[in-house]
């Protein structure tokens, strides 16, 4: 039983060996890139839509949507970089359902390049928005003994995102391989479509996490308290 | 006995365990949650969109637990070090 597409290599020219991780990443980013840009060669805007211009607006709006109700800010700066999480994250665990595919999110090095991605991201965006002085004041924000907790608190989260995303996609694969050499046919179905289901919740964590990390760095302390108007309670209505 | 079934027999016993005690955690939290979530959402149905986003992003958080618990039994069973050192030595 192989528990990560790590070990499955193709093909090997010294040092570098082209594993099924990789292979299986450019396959998904290719079909993300070459859908986007087939879909967006002729749109339209009247009241004519093609289908599939229909569904890319959809999930655009519905993730901008999503982004300004975690952040309470303009979605724009953050779009392309949470939202090309949410799509590579969901492509990569849908095709699942494909025979012979396996997930490159079910591997820890590919969980691992993404979630530093956020590690980085987010004193881009804090330091973009705030300055780095008060970025790197946040870091002692209640008292200055709390800056190695802070520190402690950056990385551990990091290595968090990255476990969780792997160990929820690697647990479906492993339990789906030892459900097929025990009860084949039919339970290996449900379980794949639990997986399925779990593939796209954690894509979703994974963007929404990665959304409020860089939040908290853009945003922590420049009102004083969070936006309180944004929130509707009934006897508003 | 020989280091090298002592390691298995400690690897597996411990796997188990690992993933039995570790799941029993969550299992509560999650339960709570749900739980806490579901009252809340049948006292404000409106605000139900924000409800079971902040709950899918706190049962992910609760979940990774049981995941790491999870992610070590793996390790233990599939890719224990002190295994492959062993065995490695051994040349077996």
């Amino acid at each position: 039983m192989t528990i990560t597409p790590d070990s499955i290599i193709y093909w090997q020219w010294g040092d570098f060996a082209l594993n099924a991780t990789i292979v299986f990443t450019w396959l998904v980013m290719a079909l993300l890139t070459l859908g986007s840009w087939l879909v967006t060669r002729r749109l339209s805007e009247g009241p004519e839509l093609s289908r599939w211009q229909n569904l890319l607006e959809v999930l655009v709006v519905g993730i901008r949507d999503q982004i300004a109700q975690v952040s309470h800010q303009q979605p724009g700066p953050y779009l392309p970089f949470v939202g090309t999480l949410f799509l590579f994250i969901a492509v990569a665990n849908l095709l699942n359902v494909i025979p012979g595919y396996m997930a490159p999110t079910g591997s820890l090095s590919t969980t691992t390049a993404l979630a530093i991605c956020v590690f980085v991201a987010v004193p881009v965006f804090g330091i973009a928005s705030k300055g780095p002085g008060a970025y790197l004041q946040h870091y002692i924000k209640p008292t200055p003994l709390m800056l190695p907790f802070n520190v402690i608190g950056e990385v551990s989260r990091t290595i968090a995102l990255a476990v969780r995303l792997y160990g929820n996609i690697m647990s479906g694969t492993v339990i789906v391989a030892i459900l097929l050499s025990l009860t084949p046919y039919f339970f290996p179905v449900v379980m794949q479509l639990l997986g399925l289901l779990t593939g796209m919740i954690q894509a979703y964590i994974f963007a929404i996490l990665a959304m409020v990390y860089i939040a908290s760095a853009t945003s922590v302390h420049e009102h004083g308290e969070p936006d309180e108007p944004e929130h509707k309670t009934p006897s508003d209505q | 006995m020989e280091s090298i079934s002592l390691i298995g027999m400690v690897s597996v016993i411990t796997a188990g365990l690992t993933i039995a005690i570790g799941s029993i955690g969550p299992a509560f939290g999650e339960a709570r949650a749900v739980a806490q979530a579901l009252s809340a959402i049948a006292q404000q149905p409106d605000e139900s969109a924000t409800i079971t986003r902040t709950l899918f992003v706190g049962l992910a958080m609760i979940e990774s637990t049981a995941i790491y618990c999870f992610v070590v039994a793996m390790i233990l069973i599939f890719a224990n070090p002190f295994w492959d050192h062993v065995t490695a030595a051994t040349g077996g």
